[in-house]
């Protein structure tokens, strides 16, 4: 019954009806399922969350996870110690609804989209659902019932041609579009620029979420861009397939976002990141759709045209259909991990692992504050037998091979692909970790690495809630500049937090989080408590911004998968020459004269 | 943090403390054998002698320059493998702590007999041990005397940090003995010049750069190159700070810690020496025989001296905005690169400055006062009136930011006495009459030039003393020889004037390049404060009661501008066509006894060529 009434408040928010009276429920029900199961002013599934219950043990709600339901009773201790934090002094989320001001509607547009059937929305939450990615500063406005420029409407078209439609339309009455996909970017891309005094229209593509038909001969899909990522693999699957793209988001992050921002995924040493994968695009701009005339695997047709959609940020169109390479389930999976008695040995055996090109689906290697981080979400073991082992465990690691637990760091390992071959692999890769003085550390450890990266977001949510603010960047950088990069960003975040009056040392952590021929993806982890200072966002911007100013002194890139947005557009110029962004302007130029995609993001 | 206060006045200095009264009262060989457990870097890399010798041979630049280099001789690699290596044994120090140990008692006792104190400010101390926890330190003392460096390590080893390695010139080499003693204690030797040689520099400068890397322990060296025979600051070296900031420019290192230091003595052990060195008589070269005949200064006294460990200096703030890190990221770091413009620029400015800082902690004793009055009054002084003018003379140096040691609660007459009396060597003291002099003058009869020569040893000698304090009176007496030179009280004229003069003597004194408008103002504001200029918009007017020290400011830097005009003189008159740069000094001294010091008539000729006044001509 819960459900049905959620059926008809929603239904109640359809200002703009499509061709036919029935469908328009089914599409209501379907438009806003998501967005009422989600949390509006932070991470993920409503019903999921951290908190401290009454006996002041952490525990994580709902039933969507493995750690659903269970109790972490280090995730205390492990909080307070590294903050600083105090379970009695809170900052909860001040206000349950933000106020927007009216919208500025076209009429003439919102007419003509009528006449054309497709399903639009100017409610407040609609919008200021779709007004924010899930940058810091965007969530802790929110808490704060804070927000600037929000869209003054939102479209949900059904299909490509849809789409076409929107844009033509909006080129006709001049209003802005802002694609927006799974809304999960951490770039700043989808707040509305204030300059902004067109109309601004969200362009939902939640809708466009089929499969439209898998050729098994090719081994390729053709799917619509507004897919989610665990919706799109969860389908691939039911018929023996899988795109193995697993961004760390791909609960909610979209394959036209992925496009949009060369997304890479766990698994890409196995499958590839997005640029990879994809076969064929199909984008709506203003100019007109563009696609390419085959589904040749490689062309040499000029420069790829590809690459000015991957990456784009929807500053050129929306990608409306992707044909992306598809693969056989895997027969096999299996964790894995090594304990190395410091992070130098465990950068050295993973840099020799890419040089002999052996990397499983994934290798990330932790140090040693993540590794207790990862430490902390540990549920609580049901049987004592357990325990004694972990025990046993820890006593053989410090004492017996003299690892000093602040030092030692852990490298987290995923096999795929055929039982035998998998055990040859798992092999071949604890022989080398053996030789940069790596112990095996068993499946459990390695799963619990992985758990992280997708509950992270989550604990932040509960930071927040105890005057914790806090961020994840990345990095890509050459191997020989990985250890110098990783040590000098961590000391700049601790210093310029120092200096900024932070009260209490940060939590300033890291992870090799991928590996290439030429180079590594670091990725990191920042946050502090905020007691006792007047503007904590703005002192965690200063902070981050120097992190990546201390990432591109020491050789790293301005993005691996994030991408810029408007975030980090201030050193796009440096990054690829002012040649290189007067290509890309002059791209802009001609697909987008009017600059009806009007997000600003990238140039 | 280079950014010295507007007003130097105000600047707060630590108090010292005297290290030898403890030595006094325990015993010196119970202290050379105690338990020492220095202070340690936080991410240091345990590491061995020996090791140290494989890191630095095996490592990529040395391995690549060993390959350029031997692509470029036809040489094969093992050949110049094996010459990087015999560099390498040359080179390193091989520091143990029973030397150590054994310098700690021997320097013990002779800084007995030779000092009456060593005064350290130890909130400097304690900030050192501050800043070798957090980054690799590099230790810039001042040089005036062999004592510097063995100084240095003593009292690091009395307040338990770490000891440095210290970059030697390798002329102590030569002192067998001595020079492995010394290698033992921590220093190792660079030749004094290798241009060209490539290998070499790389041996060099990836050894220095390791021991920073691995934080092996604080490098010490010295800014100015040289020990400063005159006792003004030499003007910097960049190459061996170019060698401890890269790893910083190239992210190996998150920061390295300049850490300045200031030594000054009372009375400096090479006095004469120095004064000798200057006239012409060749350094005695080292060697242990020497060292053993000069016993002899064993048994003088040579009053206090003075130590003060200034705040440490970032690289990294240094850096920020001036170095653009990212230069280094299309380029393999184990490459070699030249410094680029920007970054030449960059090391030449920090060198100024510390150097600079150097200068502004040097403590200065009421001798200094003294000896510029005495040589502005060649015909000597009564001891009422040097009194009198010394106690003037102590207020406008305070005024204007000297860091003076003059004791409290002493009456002035006795201050000047006591200091007289150290310095008895200098003059002759008779019926309240003080002069310069000559006092343990041969009883033989001397020719004139002997007694020329004789005078000039005294002469140069207090200068040396006179020269420390310059750094004080400098832009102001710039300001007033420019007021005075300028004809016309437009501010413009003026600092025409003073622009030119401080661009004239910029290889005479510590000047930093670009500052010259900074200079001016600060010239303008210390002279206003002490009521002797009023500073208008456009114009600059004397007062009445300022025409004292305007006349003080402008004869002390008389010398300086009569021994320029000296050189130029015998430019345009004397020079036939191809003078060499050898014959250029005797030529000079021999043209003028006036100029005779030999430092000021180099500085001169530099000064010139910089200035396209000269030109030099390759034969």
């Amino acid at each position: 019954s819960g459900l049905s009434q959620q059926v008809i408040i929603m239904a109640t928010r359809i200002k703009y009806i499509c061709r036919h009276q029935d469908e328009a429920y089914k599409l209501g029900l379907s438009l806003s399922f998501r967005q009422e199961i989600m949390k509006w002013n932070g991470w993920g599934y409503s019903d999921s969350r951290f908190l401290f219950n009454k006996k002041g043990q952490a525990e994580f709600t709902g039933k969507r996870y493995r750690l659903s339901g269970l109790i972490l009773p280090s995730l205390k201790d492990w909080f307070e110690g590294t903050f600083g934090a105090n379970l009695q002094h809170k900052s909860p989320a001040t206000v349950s609804q933000v106020a927007v001001a009216p919208p500025n509607l076209n009429e003439p547009f919102i007419e003509d989209l009528k006449a054309a059937g497709v399903a639009a929305s100017h409610d407040p939450e609609d919008r200021v659902f779709r007004a924010h990615g899930h940058c810091l500063h965007e969530i802790f406005a929110l808490r704060e019932g804070r927000i600037g420029r929000v869209p003054d409407m939102v479209v949900w078209p059904s299909c490509h041609s849809d789409v076409e439609k929107i844009v033509e339309l909006a080129c006709k009455h001049n209003v802005c579009l802002i694609p927006y996909g799974g809304g999960t970017s951490v770039s700043s891309a989808l707040e509305c620029p204030h300059e902004e005094t067109r109309s601004i229209v969200s362009l939902d593509t939640s809708q466009m979420n089929r499969i439209l038909w898998i050729d098994e001969k090719n081994l390729t899909a053709h799917v619509e861009a507004g897919i989610i990522g665990q919706d799109l693999e969860r389908q691939l699957n039911e018929h023996g397939y899988c795109t193995g793209h697993e961004p760390d988001s791909m609960e909610f992050s979209s394959l036209g976002g992925w496009v949009a921002t060369r997304a890479s995924g766990m698994k890409k040493n196995i499958y590839g990141n997005i640029e990879d994968l994809v076969v064929h695009i199909k984008m709506v701009t203003p100019r007109g759709v563009i696609e390419k005339s085959c589904l040749g695997p490689r062309m040499s047709t000029g420069p790829d045209i590809h690459h000015f959609i991957l990456g784009s940020e929807g500053t050129l169109g929306v990608v409306t259909e992707v044909t992306m390479k598809i693969r056989p389930i895997p027969e096999y999976q299996k964790y894995g991990s090594v304990v190395f008695p410091n992070f130098q040995q465990g950068v050295a055996c993973l840099r020799e692992v890419a040089r002999q090109r052996c990397a499983p689906a994934s290798i990330r290697l932790m140090d040693n504050e993540q590794f207790q981080f990862g430490h902390a979400l540990k549920p609580q073991v049901s049987s004592i037998f357990t325990s004694f082992l972990d025990g046993l465990k820890k006593f053989y690691i410090t004492k017996f091979k003299g690892f000093d637990p602040h030092h030692l760091c852990v490298a987290t390992l995923l096999f795929e692909g055929d039982r035998g071959k998998v055990l040859q692999h798992e092999k071949q890769v604890y022989d080398i970790a053996a030789k940069f003085g790596g112990l095996a550390a068993g499946e459990d450890n390695g799963q619990r690495g992985y758990m992280l990266t997708f509950v992270i977001a989550y604990l932040r949510d509960l930071g927040m809630d105890y005057y914790v603010i806090g961020e994840s960047f990345e990095t890509s950088v050459p191997w020989d500049r990985v250890l110098d990069l990783c040590r000098n960003v961590k000391e700049r975040i601790v210093r310029e937090c120092k200096e900024r009056g932070v009260q209490f040392p940060p939590l300033s952590t890291c992870r090799v989080t991928q590996t290439y021929d030429a180079g590594a993806c670091v990725y990191f982890y920042f946050a502090f408590n905020y007691r006792g200072l007047s503007d904590p966002v703005h002192v965690y911007e200063q902070v981050e911004h120097a992190a990546r100013e201390e990432i591109l002194a020491n050789g790293g890139s301005l993005s691996h998968h994030h991408g810029v947005g408007k975030l980090r557009k201030e050193w796009m110029k440096e990054s690829v020459s002012g040649v290189g962004l007067g290509m890309l302007k002059s791209v802009k130029e001609y697909v987008d004269p009017q600059n009806i995609f009007g997000n600003r993001n990238l140039l | 943090i280079l950014s010295y206060p507007r007003h130097p006045v105000l600047k707060k200095r630590d108090d010292f403390e005297d290290v030898l009264e403890e030595r006094r009262r325990s015993s010196d060989l119970r202290y050379a054998l105690r338990c020492y457990t220095p202070t340690l870097y936080k991410g240091l890399v345990p590491c061995k002698v020996s090791m140290l010798k494989s890191i630095v041979l095996q490592s990529d630049h040395l391995q690549c320059v060993i390959k350029q280099v031997s692509s470029e001789s036809g040489d094969s690699t093992e050949c110049v493998a094996e010459e990087a290596s015999l560099i390498l044994d040359e080179m390193a120090h091989r520091m143990q702590l029973s030397t150590v140990r054994f310098f700690v008692f021997t320097l013990s006792k002779a800084f007995k007999r030779l000092f009456r104190s060593v005064c350290v400010n130890e909130e400097g101390i304690q900030r050192l041990q501050q800043a070798v926890q957090e980054h690799p330190v590099v230790l810039l003392p001042s040089h005036r005397s062999y004592m510097d460096f063995l100084m240095m390590s003593y009292l690091l080893y009395m307040f338990d940090l770490p000891l440095p390695v210290i970059a030697a010139g390798m002329d102590f080499m030569s002192m067998k003995f001595i020079g492995e003693m010394l290698r033992m204690s921590g220093a190792f030797f660079i030749r004094r010049s290798f241009g060209g040689d490539k290998l070499y520099w790389a041996v060099f400068s990836e050894y220095v750069k390791t021991m920073l890397r691995k934080g092996y322990a604080p490098i010490e060296f010295f800014l100015e190159g040289t020990r400063s025979r005159t006792c003004k600051s030499l003007t910097p070296k960049t190459g061996l700070l170019n060698i401890v900031m890269e790893p910083f420019f190239k992210g190996e290192l998150f920061d390295v810690s300049l850490v300045p230091v200031s030594i000054s003595y009372e009375r400096v052990l090479e006095e004469s020496l120095y004064a000798r060195e200057l006239l012409g008589v060749p350094k005695p070269k080292e060697s242990t025989s020497g060292l053993l005949k000069a016993r002899r200064v064993l048994s003088e006294d040579y009053g206090s001296m003075h130590v003060y460990f200034g705040h440490p200096v970032s690289v990294r703030s240094l850096a920020e905005g001036k170095i653009k890190r990212s230069q280094y990221n299309l380029l393999p770091r184990y490459i070699p690169q030249k410094p680029s413009v920007d970054t030449h620029e960059f090391l030449n400015d920090a060198a100024f400055r510390l150097v600079r800082i150097q200068e502004e902690n040097m403590v200065l004793k009421p001798w200094v006062l003294i000896a510029t009055l005495l040589l502005q009054n060649p015909d000597g002084m009564d001891l009422s009136s040097l009194t009198e003018q010394t106690d003037w003379l102590r207020h406008l140096a305070l005024a204007f930011g000297a860091f003076l040691d003059w004791p409290d609660h002493e009456a002035c007459s006795e201050v000047i006495s006591c200091s007289l009396a150290l310095h008895r060597r200098l003059l002759s003291v008779s019926a309240g009459h003080v002069q310069l002099s000559v006092t343990d003058a041969p009883q033989v009869e001397t020719t004139p030039e002997e007694a020329v020569f004789q005078r000039a040893v005294v002469v140069l000698s207090c200068a040396s003393y006179r020269n420390q304090i310059l750094h004080v009176f400098l832009r102001p007496a710039l300001l007033a020889v420019a007021m005075q030179s300028a004809n016309s009280s437009r501010k413009d004229d003026i600092y025409n004037c003073f622009n030119f003069l401080r661009n004239m003597f910029s290889n005479e004194f510590i000047l930093c390049p670009g500052d010259s408008v900074q200079d001016f103002e600060e010239a303008c504001y210390l002279l206003m404060k002490r009521g002797v200029l009023q500073v208008l918009e456009h114009e600059i007017v004397m007062s009445a009661s300022g025409q004292s020290t305007l006349a003080f400011l402008c004869s002390v830097l008389e010398p300086f501008l009569q021994g320029y005009q000296v050189v130029c003189r015998y430019l345009c008159e004397e020079t036939n066509e191809n003078l060499t740069e050898k014959e250029f000094i005797p030529a000079v001294r021999s043209f003028c006894f006036v100029s005779l010091s030999s430092d000021l008539q180099k500085n001169a000729l530099a000064a010139l060529l910089r200035l396209k006044a000269v030109r030099k001509v390759k034969v």
